[in-house]
Parts: C-alpha cells; sequence; structure tokens
C-alpha cells in the first residue's frame, strides 16, 4: 500500500474508490433500504385473532418475496449460527457429542410441520402484541427445515481435519478460538455452503406451511409468497398461483445470482484438494467487488477486526507451564455423565408409554404403524420408480461433459423450485378424472426431490475414469451387461447419497403431499402423512405427537437399517 | 555447547488395542537432545520413532519417565519446539504470507513486527515473490520451504523434522537439505538443534551429528552411531559409503526378532507383522541378484541404488527373502541361497509351489490359516477370526497389513483363494481336489 502511493497522484489515492466503487453503491444501498424496510414490517403491532391484509394482486408479490426471502436469511444465518456452535461442541466435548448427535439423528426425522404445531403458540406468546412473535414461529419453522443436514455437515468437516493440521495448530499454539476460524471453519466450508444451497431449495418446499399458519385453531397468514399461495389456493385462482411461480422464480434467481454464486466463488479457496484441475466456480458480482476499492476495504476490515480477536483469545501459556499439567484421567465423571443421560432417557420413554396408555390408547399406535407402513411401501416404490427413469438419463447426461455442465445448473435450479406449487393442478386432475387419490396422490411426494437422485446420478457418471470408460468399449461390452457390470457398480455410491436425501425428503414431503386441498375440496390418501396433517388441521396435540414419533421410527429404522449400510458398502468396496 | 535442551528419561508409551489390552510401542527410551547437534532417528515402520518425536513435541503424552525441556517438565507442546512435517501441513486457505505468520498471529504479536519477521524468513528460506501465493500453486519442494519457514519464524531452540524430505523427489529432497545443512553450519539458522527423524539412510548419515536406530516391537533405541565426518559431506566420499554401509549393517541386524542381535533368520511367530514386500518386488530382486554384476551377492546400500527402492521399501523386501529361506543377510549384504538360486531358475507355476511351500514352513501366519481351512468342514473361514487374534499382538492397522500380506503370499502360493467382498478366505480349489 505504501509503496503504491509513491507512484500515483495524490487525489488520486485519496478521492476515496474507484469506478467499480460507484457502480457497486447503488446496488448496495438498495439492497441495505430493502433489508431495513422488510425489517421494519416485521416488528409491527399485531393482536392475535386481527387478520391481516393480504391481496392477489401481482403487484404486491415483490413486497411479498422480500419478506418472504428475508425470512429465509434470517433462517439460514441462524442455521449456520447454530451449525457451527453444534460442530464445535460435538467435536470438543466427548459428552457432548455423546447426546447431540442422537439428537440432531432424531430432530431431523421430526417432519417440519411438527416443530410448528408445538412452537408456535410459545412464539406467540414471547411477544405480545407484537408481529414478531408469530414472525419468530414463521422463521422457526423456516430453520427446522435448514439446520439440521447443515449442522451435520459442519460436524463432518470438523471431525475429518487431516491429523497433520490438527498437530501443527498444536504445534504452533492455536488457540480453540484462533483454531475454529483458521482451521475447522474454513476446512468444513465446502460442505457446510453445499449444504446451505440444498437448505434454501428444502426451504422454499415449506414456505406455504410455515407462513399461512393453521394450527392449533391459529389461522394467522404472514405477508409472504407462501401465505399468497395459500389465498391462491383457498381462492382457487390458477392466475395467482401462477403470479407466485414466477415471482419464486425471480428470487431464486436473485439470490443464486446475488449471493450463493460469489460465496461459491469466494470459498473455493477452501477446497482442500491441491491441485487446481477442477473448474472453479465464477462470479460476476465477486469479481466486480474484488475490483472495487472501498466496498472490499470495508469487508476486508471485518477481517481484520476477528484477527484482531485472535490477539485477545489466544494461549496465554504452552506446554512448558504447570497449567499445561494433565490432570490424572478418572473415568468417573464420564460415568456418571453417561448414567445421567441413560435416566432422562428412561423417563422420556416412561413418560411416554405413559402418555401413549393414557392419551391415545394402543390400538390407535397399531393403527397409526400401519399407516406408516403405507407410506413406507410408497417412498420405496417410488424411489424405485425415480431411480429406473432417472439412473438412465442421468448416466447418459454425466457421460457427456458439455451437457452435464449445462444440465447441473437447471437440475440444480429444479430442485429449488417448490413442488408443491404443483399439487393444485394434480387436484385438478384427479378430480376431473375420478381417479384414486391413495395410487394418484403418491407421485406429488418425490416430486420435489427426485432432482437429488438424478443430480447426484449426473455427477457419479461424470467421474467415472476415462480409461474405465475406454476399457468398457475396448471389450464391447453392451446391453444388460455393460450395466450390471460397468455402469451401475460405477454410479452406485453417488446413487446411494442422493436416494438418501430423496427419501428423507420425501418422508418429509408425504405430510404435504397425501393431504391436499385446493379451495374446499380436500383430497386424502391412506397414510401417515395425512395422518398428520389431518390432526394438524384440528390440533389435536396427542396424535399430532403420535404420528410425529412414528414417522421419526420409520425414518430413523430406514436410515439406519438400509441407508446407512449401502452408503457403507459403496464406501468400501465400490469406489475408483 | 553440550546443555541438554530436551530429555527423554526412561520414556514409554503404550497405546490400547482394540480389545482393550495395552499394546506398547515405545518402551526404556533415554534421549537427551543438546544445544548445537543434529540428531538423525532411523528405523522400520512401527518402531516408535514418529512416536519419540511427538512425545518431544508435547503432541503426545508419555506414560512413563520424564519429559523435560531445560531440566524442567513439558507438558504439551511448547513455543521454543517446532515442527516440520512430512506432508508439508501447510493451511490451503492462507496465502504463504499468512501460513508463515500462523505462529506469530497465535502469540499476538502485532501485524508489523510479523510482517517483518516473515519478510526475513522469507528471504532465508528463498521464497521471495511468492508471499501472496497460495500453497497449491506451488511445488511440493515449495511448499516444505514455506513449512520450514512457518517453523522458524517462530525462532524455536528445537527444529523437530517428521520425515520432511521423503514426500518429495529425490533431487529436491536433496537440494533441500543441502540447503537446510549450509544455514546451519552458517549459523543462520536461530536453531540451537534438530531432530530429524527418517527412513533414508544416506539422508541421515549426510545430516547427522549422532543416528539413533530404533528397532521394533516394542520400540526402543536398539544403537546410537556417531557422524564425526566433517561438513560439508560428499556423498560418494569412501568414509560415507562406509558409514551408510555400516548403519545398513546394523538395521538388518537382528530385524526378524527383537532383543537379539544377529543377522541369523530367527523363526517368525503367529502374531508378528510380516515385511510390507510384494510378490513381483521380491521376485525381480531375486531375478537382479541372480545376475550380473551381482551374481548372487549385493551390497544393500547398491541394490538400493540399482532398483531405485527407498531403504524402507528394500529392507522389507529383504526381510521378506531371508524369511522365505531364498536368500540370508551378511554385514549389510544380501547374498542368495541355493533355493532362491532354484526359484529363479523356475517357471511360473513351480514357483508358486517352491513359494507357498516355504510359506507353509516359516511364515506361521499363513500355516495358520492353511491350518484352520483344512480343519473347516466347509473348507472356508471368515477374516475377522484371524483379525481378531492379530489384534492381541498388533494395533489395527498393524493387524490389518499382516492379514492382508498373509493373503496376498498365500494366495501366489496357491495355498488359499480369498474374496475381498465378503471377507472369505476359502480353500484352493486344487487342494481340494487334491483332498478328495
Amino acid at each position: 500500500m505504501t509503496q503504491r502511493k509513491q507512484f500515483f497522484p495524490r487525489q488520486v489515492i485519496e478521492a476515496g474508490g474507484n469506478r467499480w466503487d460507484w457502480v457497486m453503491l447503488p446496488m448496495v444501498l438498495a439492497i441495505f433500504v430493502l433489508l431495513a424496510y422488510g425489517a421494519q414490517q416485521m416488528g409491527r403491532p399485531y393482536q392475535l385473532g386481527e387478520t391481516l391484509p393480504l391481496s392477489l394482486d401481482p403487484l404486491y408479490l415483490p413486497y411479498y418475496l422480500l419478506r418472504t426471502t428475508l425470512r429465509m436469511f434470517i433462517a439460514l444465518g441462524a442455521s449456520i449460527v447454530f451449525s457451527c456452535v453444534f460442530a464445535a461442541l460435538a467435536t470438543k466435548y466427548r459428552a457432548a457429542e455423546k447426546v447431540l448427535v442422537p439428537l440432531l439423528d432424531i430432530l431431523q426425522s421430526i417432519p417440519i410441520l411438527g416443530f410448528l404445531s408445538i412452537t408456535v403458540t410459545a412464539f406467540i406468546a414471547l411477544f405480545p402484541g407484537n408481529l414478531l412473535g408469530v414472525e419468530c414461529a414463521a422463521i422457526f419453522a423456516i430453520f427446522t427445515s435448514q439446520a439440521w443436514n447443515m449442522a451435520f455437515s459442519a460436524y463432518q468437516g470438523f471431525r475429518s481435519v487431516p491429523a497433520e493440521l490438527t498437530e501443527a495448530a498444536m504445534v504452533f499454539q492455536l488457540s480453540p478460538w484462533q483454531r475454529f476460524w483458521r482451521l475447522e471453519l474454513p476446512f468444513a466450508m465446502p460442505g457446510l455452503l453445499w449444504n446451505m444451497m440444498m437448505s434454501m431449495s428444502g426451504g422454499w418446499f415449506f414456505v406455504v406451511a410455515s407462513e399461512a399458519i393453521s394450527v392449533s385453531n391459529q389461522n394467522i397468514k404472514l405477508p409472504g409468497i407462501g401465505s399468497y399461495i395459500a389465498l391462491a389456493i383457498e381462492q382457487r385462482d390458477l392466475m395467482a398461483i401462477g403470479w407466485a411461480i414466477g415471482a419464486m422464480l425471480i428470487g431464486v434467481m436473485l439470490y443464486d445470482q446475488l449471493f450463493f454464486r460469489p460465496l461459491l466463488a469466494w470459498a473455493d479457496k477452501f477446497r482442500f484438494e491441491e491441485s487446481t484441475s477442477e473448474t472453479a466456480q465464477t462470479s460476476w458480482l465477486l469479481n466486480w467487488l474484488r475490483r472495487t476499492e472501498r466496498m472490499q476495504g470495508m469487508v476486508l476490515s471485518f477481517g481484520k477486526l476477528l484477527e484482531r480477536s485472535f490477539s485477545f483469545f489466544r494461549l496465554r501459556f504452552d506446554g512448558t507451564s504447570v497449567r499445561a499439567r494433565p490432570l490424572p484421567h478418572s473415568s468417573t465423571p464420564e460415568r456418571i455423565w453417561d448414567a445421567v443421560v441413560a435416566a432422562v432417557v428412561f423417563y422420556a420413554l416412561w413418560t411416554l408409554i405413559h402418555f401413549i396408555h393414557a392419551e391415545v390408547g394402543w390400538h390407535e399406535v397399531g393403527r397409526v404403524f400401519v399407516l406408516g407402513c403405507y407410506t413406507l411401501f410408497r417412498v420405496i416404490i417410488l424411489i424405485f420408480l425415480a431411480a429406473l427413469i432417472w439412473i438412465p438419463i442421468g448416466v447418459k447426461i454425466g457421460m457427456n461433459p458439455r451437457l452435464a455442465s449445462r444440465a447441473q445448473a437447471i437440475i440444480q435450479f429444479l430442485a429449488a423450485f417448490p413442488a408443491n406449487l404443483m399439487f393444485p393442478v394434480a387436484v385438478l386432475l384427479i378430480v376431473r378424472f375420478g381417479l384414486n387419490p391413495d395410487i394418484w396422490l403418491s407421485p406429488l411426494m418425490i416430486l420435489g426431490t427426485q432432482w437429488y437422485l438424478l443430480f447426484n446420478v449426473i455427477a457419479g457418471a461424470s467421474t467415472v475414469p476415462t480409461e474405465l470408460r475406454y476399457a468398457a468399449q475396448n471389450l464391447g461390452l453392451s446391453g444388460w451387461l455393460k450395466w450390471r457390470r460397468y455402469l451401475l457398480p460405477a454410479i452406485f455410491p453417488s446413487f446411494v447419497t442422493g436416494a438418501i436425501t430423496a427419501s428423507g425428503g420425501s418422508w418429509n414431503a408425504s405430510i404435504v403431499a397425501e393431504y391436499v386441498t385446493w379451495g374446499n375440496t380436500t383430497l386424502q390418501a391412506h397414510g401417515i402423512g395425512s395422518y398428520i396433517a389431518e390432526k394438524t388441521a384440528i390440533g389435536d396435540f396427542p396424535r399430532i405427537a403420535l404420528g410425529i414419533g412414528v414417522m421419526c421410527l420409520f425414518v430413523m429404522g430406514m436410515n439406519h437399517f438400509v441407508w446407512r449400510r449401502l452408503y457403507r458398502m459403496a464406501e468400501d468396496r465400490l469406489h475408483f | 555447547m553440550n546443555t541438554p535442551i530436551v530429555e527423554l528419561k526412561s520414556v514409554g508409551k503404550s497405546f490400547r488395542s482394540a480389545d482393550g489390552t495395552a499394546r506398547s510401542v515405545l518402551e526404556g527410551v533415554d534421549f537427551s537432545l543438546k544445544e548445537g547437534e543434529i540428531v538423525a532417528l532411523l528405523g522400520q515402520s512401527g518402531s516408535g520413532k514418529s512416536t519419540m518425536l511427538r512425545i518431544m513435541a508435547g503432541l503426545i503424552a508419555a506414560d512413563h519417565g520424564q519429559v523435560l525441556y531445560r531440566g524442567l517438565p513439558l507438558y504439551g507442546p511448547a513455543q521454543a519446539i517446532s515442527m516440520v512435517f512430512q506432508s508439508f501441513a501447510l493451511f490451503p486457505w492462507l496465502t504463504v504470507q499468512k501460513n508463515i505468520e500462523l505462529g506469530l498471529e497465535a502469540k499476538g504479536m502485532p501485524p508489523e513486527d510479523r510482517v517483518q519477521r516473515v519478510a526475513a524468513a522469507i528471504e532465508l528460506i528463498g521464497l521471495s515473490g511468492f508471499e501472496g501465493a497460495l500453497p497449491r500453486e506451488l511445488s511440493g519442494g515449495m511448499r516444505q520451504r514455506v513449512g520450514i519457514a512457518r517453523a522458524l519464524v517462530l525462532e524455536p531452540e528445537v527444529l523437530l523434522m517428521d520425515e520432511a524430505f521423503s514426500a518429495l523427489d529425490v533431487l529436491t529432497g536433496e537440494r533441500l537439505r543441502e540447503e537446510i545443512l549450509e544455514l546451519w553450519q552458517t549459523k543462520q539458522l536461530p536453531t540451537k538443534a534438530i531432530l530429524v527423524v527418517s527412513h533414508n539412510i544416506e539422508e541421515a548419515v549426510m545430516m547427522a551429528d549422532r543416528v539413533l536406530i530404533f528397532a521394533s516391537d516394542p520400540g526402543r533405541v536398539r544403537d546410537e552411531l556417531p557422524v564425526t565426518l566433517s561438513r560439508p559431506r560428499e556423498v560418494e566420499s569412501s568414509e560415507v559409503r562406509g558409514l551408510i554401509d555400516n548403519v545398513y549393517g546394523l538395521m538388518t541386524a537382528g530385524a526378524m526378532r527383537p532383543g537379539r542381535v544377529s543377522e541369523k533368520e530367527v523363526k517368525l511367530q503367529l502374531g508378528d507383522r510380516l515385511p510390507e514386500a510384494d510378490i513381483a518386488r521380491m521376485d525381480g530382486i531375486l531375478e537382479m541378484l541372480a545376475d550380473d554384476p551381482f551374481q548372487g551377492r549385493a551390497d544393500l546400500p547398491e541394490l538400493a541404488e540399482k532398483t531405485e527402492l527407498t531403504d524402507q521399501e528394500l529392507l522389507s523386501v529383504s526381510r521378506a527373502l531371508t524369511l522365505m529361506g531364498f536368500a540370508h543377510l551378511d554385514h549389510g549384504d544380501i547374498i542368495m541361497n541355493p533355493l532362491g538360486a532354484k526359484y529363479v531358475q523356475a517357471n511360473v507355476p513351480e514357483r508358486q509351489e517352491i513359494f507357498g511351500r516355504q510359506l507353509l514352513e516359516n511364515v506361521p501366519l499363513v500355516a495358520y490359516i492353511h491350518h484352520g481351512l483344512k480343519q473347516d468342514p466347509s473348507g472356508d473361514l471368515h477374516e475377522d477370526l484371524f483379525l481378531r487374534l492379530l489384534r492381541f499382538t498388533l494395533n489395527e492397522d498393524d493387524a490389518r497389513s499382516a492379514l492382508r500380506i498373509a493373503i496376498e503370499w498365500g494366495r501366489y502360493g496357491d495355498l488359499f483363494e480369498y474374496n475381498y467382498t465378503t471377507g472369505i478366505i476359502q480353500m484352493a480349489r486344487k487342494e481340494e481336489v487334491a483332498a478328495e
């Protein structure tokens, strides 16, 4: 810096900013103004029972889009903080890990709607006379659809920091705070970012449910795209649905270009592979930002602030100090902790059994299990069908690199597109042709999540080594033999990854997909999803809890007995 | 000049193996690193030399004995002890400048001072112009320079080098080593003592004032060899050659069993680790031995040069060959046995048969697997049975590698078959027929 000043006239240096700064300025200001306006609207006074004005006029859509996006980003921020804290705690403390990891496993298999129905009353009570309570409930619901996979990915990332880097951090006396910012978070960053993008897409899917809160006899519609869609469904306005889809597409595109692309391009340096072979993400916005002087300076000064915190939170002693002396190892606290955990689990189990016995009866439990089996059957069939359709297509696309890079962008977009917007169309068709809802509602479950399958198959197919391809060609493999001996094993690991996501998503979607309304027409398929949705609509708490609990069991069982095993098998034997 | 900086007093370390029994990796090590010297640790893999280095770095705590720094107990990583890693351990998201600053930043040094110190270190190590580069833009040699600069910028009293040159190609590694030695010789390094862990004998002899040779199972210091040659040393000089020969002799002596210093081949036990040697390499060495210019007897350093194997690999192969009775060792020379000559002459099926026979006789693990298969009515056993057995004496990795080697050898010797997917070891089909 000081050197450069000698070569430029003084005015140029001191004038402040270059032309890129001036180009960026209106954009940054606009974003700030919008954020401030949206935030101000969130904290309006509000009395329970009051109906918020909501209009189907497309002119209001930009405003609704702003409100929805704001909520989603707040939830995303909370998810990031949650993930980091979770990962840091779970990797640093053995005792915390023992509790937190299984807890997260349970939490992520609880359907999102379940959280909403249980927490909404509490949040409203938190801010009496203000809209903020309801906003918080909605944000929390979105948070629950985003946080868990991010937390897991951060935890995985923290745990898989290479041993030599950890040793280097110890040798160079990094304090836990420094290690978090310098080593663990950067290392976990690529995975975390990828999961952030998936979470954002997942959030859109539940935006209707989280904004148009119709649980526990509340009927609140917060201004936002979700409520707009809910209103359109109530009033059977297909045109409005179309407008909403359009607005959503624009929203997805905007935050993709303005937020995720720059972030991805910036995070490219956190890739751990030491080669530069992979094509790096590029972003016009980041390039602009990097050309600006003042703006970049402002952003960098935050980094400086962080670095200043390093010297404050540093290790005050090294291995020669008596304070580094290890305490004699004792397993008593650990045993006590285990005992406490076991006691809590037993108490919870006891309460649960007591609750079921007293409130719903064992007969109901049996019935819900049967309904769960219906949904399980549906999920399995759907994954199978989706595999049958998407594997050949995915392999075709993946083997063609030029097609693959273009297709990935489109599919990412499709995955972000909330499939529940298509539900009204399905209802219309089913009613029109008098179809059986038990069969024809099922495809809706996988409508949104099948893209993960396709996406992963493409990714898998594009990483098949070229030599292997040549070898297969050379041997003249064809037909079924080619699939069985070469293509299917080659894409199996990535297929399993995709199928895990797709199956998890389908369970979650079953609540929305098995119980679909269009105006005053309600279509219902037999299954645990519709059971939960129905009980949520009438606010029957014990039965909601029962439904959620049983669904939890199904999802966890499937994860443990099917997916994890397949995954391990793929990891052990079928990789390059 | 002779003040000890770091001392180990009868230090021992054991790890819990899978079944909960403690397995000793380091036992009764007495050592002191004194001011003004470079010490090299040599030994087979698993001999605990890396463990000892990490104990001195404060990265792992010793179970027995004392670790002293300047006469006072050392409980963890100390500021005055710095380390250079085998795989560089650079933070890929930090620039060269930031990577080198890391330790200073952690100390809380103000940025202006940091920049000055880093500039000096960059100058010293020859990284000028690369300050803003990310590690992934650099070649291996440059990366390790960053690793060295990062350690030196802290002006440590002790520099620990964990196979610092082994991930580099030979030429680059040698050049970097020469440069470090020159800096050391001209007293430009702030460091008062250097400890080098290596598996390259030449490197150890070229660098060190003392070479410590480790024995395995459990790891301990077996020999200590002072190197009094003046620097710079010439690789080709007869003194250096002699010393290298000497070290080879010491390292192969009693390689098979701990506690005995002899070059006689000693019977292997069931739970011992097996030398990491694949069949093709054994064949290759035997053929080379039989041919000109060796005619059945070769000097190990010469053979290493000719085959371009590392010392580690060559020692493993020669251990495997002595174990199988194809050759024996004598004062750092490998001498082919009549059986080895017969093996070289034979065609492939005959070779396999000889190999199988020798395996049954000399490798208890293979014989035991074979015996188990013969007794079992179904003729197949799961590998886990043997893994569980091996875990009593070896740690998880060693147990796995021992079983893997036994299976590979057994397959070649046509004794049994193995299904990778199911993990089942099966009687070889040929033998089944014979049994019927």
